[in-house]
């Protein structure tokens, strides 16, 4: 086992086991704290994978922003402490699904050749956030699907700034 | 490659040959950057120690104090006196509290101060990780921070911390939003997020191609540490202070500590994105003259942060929130968009730094007559009020 397959190991289990707490957890805020454990967990993967572009945005944009606006959310609403337990009566029938997608899945992944194999080396010397930019920006690439993508962000950030605003006079 | 001139990379070398006589390459390699990692916070942490006294006796310099004169020569051991101190007092934690959490909230703050650390280059190739995505990296684990505040302020279990931390909160967030942009700015001028690329590219300091970016970045810097005068998030003064009232001891001294060395981050990555980092004669071939060279144009930035802190008083709410959204945040903006534009239009030519520096007088020009003529406006709408009658003495 190498150094690297240790790492693998400790952050996979922090995966599972962050998650299956926050599922758990009575407690909304606790839930929300172990879900950033989750996701802290999913961006040392991204680490291991030398996508460090990607971790990072993983960090920005769950931990950071996902994160703390739920926590918002959970604080600014009414009461975090459920009462009644959280499992649900038709528990028999999830977990009769969940089994057999699970069970279909490990088949299915079973099955790709590419399974038992270690990847291959990467080629580091590559500046892929920069190739990243150019592919989304360059009238070749994805510049319509991305400027379509911002005006949809604006006018959003617009009307909720119009919904949100007070009418004069009121 | 002499000991005196390159000390990191000769004790790497020896270090290195010695774990793989020892043990396989890939744990070498893992232990390696644990011993990494322990030397780079470390360094954090002691700074730490130092900055606290050099602070107050800069603080007692412009009050015309002496400051610490005790302990040690030029009372140099005081913080360690009062690091004694914090650790020998009671350690309370309020009942109700949530205790891991509440526990957890110091460690995060700190941690996210330090993780800052993994992507400064101290000198030509003294860097924890030299990440493609450094600048971004910089904003990601700023959002650690913001969590400890809340960790802290909820946790507590206190209706005033958990105030405190929502005040927090509001304030970091929006000045992430002017802080970012003009990282942008050294991004675009360098057309890289890597640091040391941004100090390779740096043969004219960034300062002179955008000096409006550097003194934005360095006033949002200044709110996202929380110093004075954007201290209104926690009145360290008060006792009802903010997220951290409940805090006690060493606990305390966590948040203070983090919030000491943040104070000092925001002075070296102004060093390093807008002063050149460690460029300077020599430093190529002699690197730890560029570890000299970053701690001097740091203290540059710090000494600001300290002068500021020193001579204005706090400022109101609707004052912070205004200077953001109405001043720094609209000029970064306009800032960010002139130089994607000229930088790209005049690059490599010899007209790029004065075509940038007249950019960027302009753009102060006109921010400030839009603001002249706003605020005129606005005296002139504002009502008149009937006068009171006065109480007289018969």
């Amino acid at each position: 086992m190498t150094g690297m397959q240790g790492v693998f190991l400790f952050a996979a289990g922090l995966i599972l086991w962050a998650a299956f707490m926050m599922v758990t957890r009575q407690n909304l805020v606790h839930a929300a704290f172990y879900l950033i454990l989750a996701l802290f967990g999913v961006a040392i993967l991204f680490v291991l994978l030398d996508a460090g572009f990607l971790a990072v945005i993983q960090v920005s944009v769950y931990i950071g922003a996902i994160s703390i606006m739920m926590i918002f959310a959970v604080m600014l609403t009414r009461g975090d402490v459920i009462e009644e337990d959280p499992v649900n009566k038709n528990y028999g029938w999830a977990l009769l699904l969940a089994a057999l997608f699970a069970f279909g899945l490990i088949i299915l992944v079973g099955q790709w050749p590419a399974i038992a194999s270690l990847p291959g080396a990467f080629d580091t010397s590559r500046d892929l956030a920069a190739e990243l930019g150019v592919a989304l920006f360059s009238p070749e690439g994805f510049v319509i699907p991305s400027e379509v993508a911002s005006v949809l962000l604006l006018a959003a950030l617009v009307g909720s700034l119009v919904v949100a605003r007070r009418q004069k006079g009121k | 490659m002499s000991f005196w001139s390159d000390p990191i990379r000769v004790a790497n070398e020896w270090l290195n040959g010695l774990l793989t006589d020892l043990l396989p390459q890939a744990w070498a390699t893992l232990i390696g950057n644990v011993i990494g990692v322990v030397v780079v916070s470390s360094f954090g942490l002691i700074l730490v120690i130092f900055l606290i006294w050099l602070e107050r006796k800069v603080a007692a310099r412009f009050q015309d104090r002496i400051g610490p004169n005790r302990a040690g020569p030029y009372g140099l051991l005081q913080t360690i006196a009062d690091i004694v101190k914090l650790l020998t007092k009671e350690d309370s934690i309020p009942e109700k509290a949530d205790k891991v959490t509440f526990n957890l909230a110091p460690i995060v703050s700190m941690i996210a101060v330090l993780l800052i650390w993994a992507v400064i280059p101290f000198a030509p190739g003294w860097i924890g990780t030299d990440l493609n995505v450094g600048v971004l990296y910089i904003a990601a684990v700023g959002s650690f921070g913001i969590l400890s505040i809340l960790m802290a302020g909820w946790a507590s279990n206190n209706k005033y911390a958990l105030l405190g931390a929502f005040r927090a909160v509001a304030q970091l967030i929006s000045y992430e939003v002017p802080m970012l942009l003009t990282l942008l700015v050294p991004v675009l001028l360098a057309r890289s997020m890597g640091m040391m690329h941004i100090v390779h590219d740096q043969s004219l300091w960034f300062i002179v191609l955008a000096p409006v970016a550097g003194v934005i970045f360095l006033v949002s810097s200044i709110a996202e540490v929380g110093r004075t005068p954007f201290d209104l998030i926690e009145a360290e003064s008060e006792i009802v202070a903010g997220y951290h009232t409940e805090y006690t001891g060493m606990k305390f001294g966590l948040f203070f500590a983090a919030e000491f060395l943040h104070a000092f981050t925001v002075g070296v990555l102004f060093a390093i994105l807008y002063l050149g980092g460690w460029r300077g004669p020599g430093a190529e071939q002699y690197p730890i003259l560029g570890m000299v060279y970053l701690i001097a144009k740091s203290s540059i930035g710090y000494f600001i942060v300290m002068w500021v802190r020193s001579t204005l008083p706090r400022i109101r709410i609707d004052q912070m929130l205004d200077l953001n959204w109405k001043v720094l945040t609209p000029i970064s903006l306009a800032l960010l968009i002139l130089t994607a534009i000229l930088d790209k239009m005049f690059a490599e030519t010899a007209l790029r730094a004065p075509v940038l520096l007249g950019a960027n007088v302009l753009v102060v020009v006109l921010s400030w007559a839009i603001i002249r003529v706003l605020s005129r406006r606005s005296r002139r709408e504002r009502k008149v009020f009937k006068k009171r009658p006065e109480a007289r003495a018969v």
